[in-house]
């Protein structure tokens, strides 16, 4: 009892001692980091984009004006509207040609840890370098693809890859695919070989084909890797920047610009700081209800057990 | 060579002045013209200029050999940093802004105008050197100076022209390049249908996709705002341009509308377009390679034609350098501008640059890199045709964000391909502009 108030009066030996004090004091070096890296930088963003804030130059607070201007703005609901479309599409061809990947990985194939390596790669080689590359491969006067084709006589003038806004919304998904299998593939072959040998042979005995081994069996038991890795691919997806900027910059005419793009153009080059923080706050709600989504919808237990809802 | 030579004299020249100074008082009766007497540095300055990352390999030895003459003379240490073209601006802003870096920076187009409180005032070094080197071009000091004073001194001008290639012009049937849009729409329809068209970029190139469209909309009378600031760009003229844009698209190889600034180099070297606007950079490409030989002596350039609107109206990039306020020795700083600009050294850096740079001071058109090689001579008219962005409106912030949002590439963009009307196209470059120029 004597020892108490001398504890009380001093704060450092409170810490010290008291069991919660020193978890808190431990957890301190990881707060003080998430502080200064996440939460202020967030927060600082969210705050530019209630300000005409320039480069260099504090902006003044003017409310909601920067999200009025965008809510008319047909470019921003362009970016928009491509960021949707780039997602849905990139994530789902991801997802399916993920896992059918997985799948085969999965099987006892000749060579298999040479090709579960070698599959990796699209994914080791540094975004900026594979969109170099698929820039050259889009080129509309020295595209590989429109040279075999014009070659073999398929075609007769080079397919006008990033300048037709179909043709290059097409491209620049299926540059983002090639790049994300790899991390939907690896992830999902890691989840099914967490998926004890036994039950599928006890369902092989009972009569099971193959599709309902896959759809009783595996695919419920995979849905909560599959659940991150899913959330994990939208949002690199919904993010992604550098392809584009090196494919098209957003061209032709805003095609295929989207937040992320859009908002470096405005911030950056175009020195309109508060705009562009405001189109980067603007993701947030779509990568929330990314999340909301998969860890909600994707994770209920009653249908990863099999049920119904 | 005929550089290297140059820059040798030129240093050991430096060499000779600093080694006889050594021991007297001060540097100042060293340099012969007034402007150069006109700033004393401080006593142990020491000066940071951030510039862009050279293009040219013989324009960044001139410059630093230029600046270390200037080193030799006054024992002012000048750090230069490098930033890409690109990032210059960020840097810059935030520099001026926090009050901190460099001491000078060489930045691009209307930059000064983004923080015009935070620069010295040069009017005094520009005006000198103007009365010394017969006077700044129109549109290089427009640039430079807000009201009656100057902001920054104006460097040069990057200059654009058209590179072409006259053996596939004159089995188009065109013995003279035509010097009007008319003419030139003719030319282009006839090198389409030779099978050797023309080119030039509808994508967002930040560099040749701006030159262009500057060019198509000044050509023909248009312009973003008027005097005053307030939005002009929906009138008769600049759907004109638009009409011409839509008629020279048609003899375009097809994709142009995805090119970014280095397509158009990379089809005029393989041979695929016959007709393209660049700096001289192109040429250079092709005369350095063996291999393209046949190309390179085939290459003829000459200034972007003229429109409606009577005379030659470019953008061309243009550079100006301008000293922080947070500068502790703006007397070295601009000692250290008024050294470069001294006669032999500006013309030894010219020179240097082989015809990417364009004098920004009318007494140094007669540079000998102009007359050294036919394929230079457009580009020493860039200053002369430039015109500040912004067209006709005050520069600060709205021109310059209304250039890097590519509201007038896209708005020829939108049309050309179609995706919107000449009408929808305007009245939505319109809205973006007016958003600006709030």
């Amino acid at each position: 009892m004597q020892a108490r108030p001398a504890r009380s009066s001093s704060i450092l030996g409170w810490l010290l001692e008291s069991r919660n004090g020193l978890g808190l004091l431990f957890m301190l070096p990881a707060a003080v980091f998430l502080l200064c890296f996440l939460t202020y930088p967030l927060g600082l963003g969210v705050w530019l984009g209630f300000t005409d804030a320039r480069i260099g130059r504090e902006g003044i607070f003017i409310g909601l004006e920067n999200y009025i201007w965008l809510f008319d703005d047909p470019v921003f609901w362009l970016s928009v509207f491509n960021t949707m479309l780039y997602t849905v599409v990139a994530s789902v061809l991801k997802f399916a040609l993920g896992l059918w990947l997985a799948l085969i990985l999965n099987q006892h194939l000749p060579f298999k840890t040479f090709f579960r390596a070698i599959i990796l790669l699209p994914w080791v080689v540094p975004t900026v370098l594979s969109a170099l590359a698929f820039w050259w491969i889009y080129d509309s006067q020295f595209s590989i693809i429109s040279y075999v084709l014009m070659n073999l006589g398929v075609i007769n003038e080079p397919i006008n890859f990033l300048g037709d806004p179909t043709n290059a919304r097409a491209s620049v998904i299926a540059a983002n695919v090639w790049r994300g299998i790899p991390f939907v593939a690896i992830s999902l072959l890691a989840g099914l070989q967490t998926i004890p040998q036994s039950l599928n042979e006890a369902a092989a005995l009972d009569g099971a084909t193959s599709w309902q081994r896959f759809t009783k069996i595996t695919l419920p038991l995979l849905t909560p890797i599959i659940a991150v890795v899913m959330t994990f691919s939208v949002l690199f997806t919904f993010t992604d920047f550098q392809l584009i900027y090196v494919l098209t910059r957003g061209g032709p005419v805003n095609a295929t610009h989207l937040m992320a793009t859009l908002s470096f153009q405005r911030a950056i080059p175009g020195g309109q700081l508060g705009e562009g923080a405001a189109i980067a706050v603007a993701m947030i709600p779509f990568l929330l209800a990314a999340i909301l989504f998969s860890f909600f919808g994707l994770q209920r237990r009653k249908w990863q057990q099999g049920g119904g809802d | 060579m005929t550089i290297n030579r140059r820059r040798f004299l030129s240093g050991t020249a430096g060499l000779a002045a600093g080694g006889l100074l050594a021991g007297t008082l001060g540097t100042r009766h060293a340099l012969a013209q007034a402007s150069a007497s006109m700033f004393t540095p401080e006593e142990g300055a020491t000066l940071r200029l951030l510039r862009w990352v050279p293009f040219v390999t013989g324009e960044e030895e001139t410059w630093n050999a230029n600046t270390a003459a200037f080193t030799e003379a006054t024992g002012v240490e000048v750090r230069i940093d490098q930033e890409s073209w690109e990032d210059v601006r960020p840097k810059a802003a935030v520099a001026a802004n926090v009050g901190s870096g460099p001491d000078m920076v060489m930045s691009w187009f209307d930059d000064p105008f983004q923080y015009p409180d935070k620069l010295v005032d040069v009017t005094d070094l520009a005006n000198a050197l103007g009365e010394e080197h017969g006077g700044w071009y129109e549109g290089l000091e427009g640039y430079a100076r807000q009201d009656d004073k100057f902001i920054a001194v104006p460097l040069c001008a990057i200059g654009n022209a058209i590179c072409y290639r006259d053996s596939h012009m004159k089995a188009a049937g065109f013995s003279e390049f035509p010097q009007d849009t008319d003419g030139f729409l003719e030319l282009c329809k006839a090198m389409k249908a030779k099978g050797t068209p023309a080119g030039f970029p509808h994508g967002k190139a930040v560099g040749d996709g701006n030159n262009y469209a500057h060019w198509l909309l000044w050509s023909h009378g248009g312009m973003t705002v008027d005097e005053s600031g307030a939005v002009a760009i929906n009138s008769p003229e600049t759907k004109a341009a638009i009409d011409y844009a839509k008629a020279l698209y048609e003899t375009f190889i097809p994709g142009t509308e995805s090119w970014l600034d280095i397509n158009n180099n990379r089809a005029f070297l393989a041979g695929e377009v016959s007709l393209t606007a660049n700096g001289v950079s192109l040429y250079y490409a092709a005369a350095k390679d063996e291999a393209m030989k046949e190309i390179a002596e085939d290459i003829r350039t000459t200034n972007l034609p003229v429109g409606p609107v009577g005379t030659s109206v470019e953008l061309h990039q243009t550079s100006t350098i301008s000293i922080f306020n947070h500068c502790q020795y703006p007397q070295a700083a601009k000692a250290y501008l008024a050294f470069m600009y001294q006669a032999d050294r500006m013309n030894a850096w010219l020179e240097g640059a082989s015809a990417y740079c364009c004098q920004a001071l009318k007494g140094f058109e007669n540079n000998p890199v102009w007359t050294s090689n036919p394929v230079h001579a457009p580009y020493a008219k860039a200053s002369a045709s430039l015109r500040p962005n912004g067209y006709a409106g005050p520069l600060g912030p709205a021109s310059a964000g209304v250039m890097a949002d590519y509201v007038l590439v896209d708005m020829f963009a939108e049309a050309v391909t179609g995706q919107r009307s000449a009408e929808e196209a305007i009245s939505n470059a319109e809205r973006r502009i007016a958003r600006y120029y709030r």
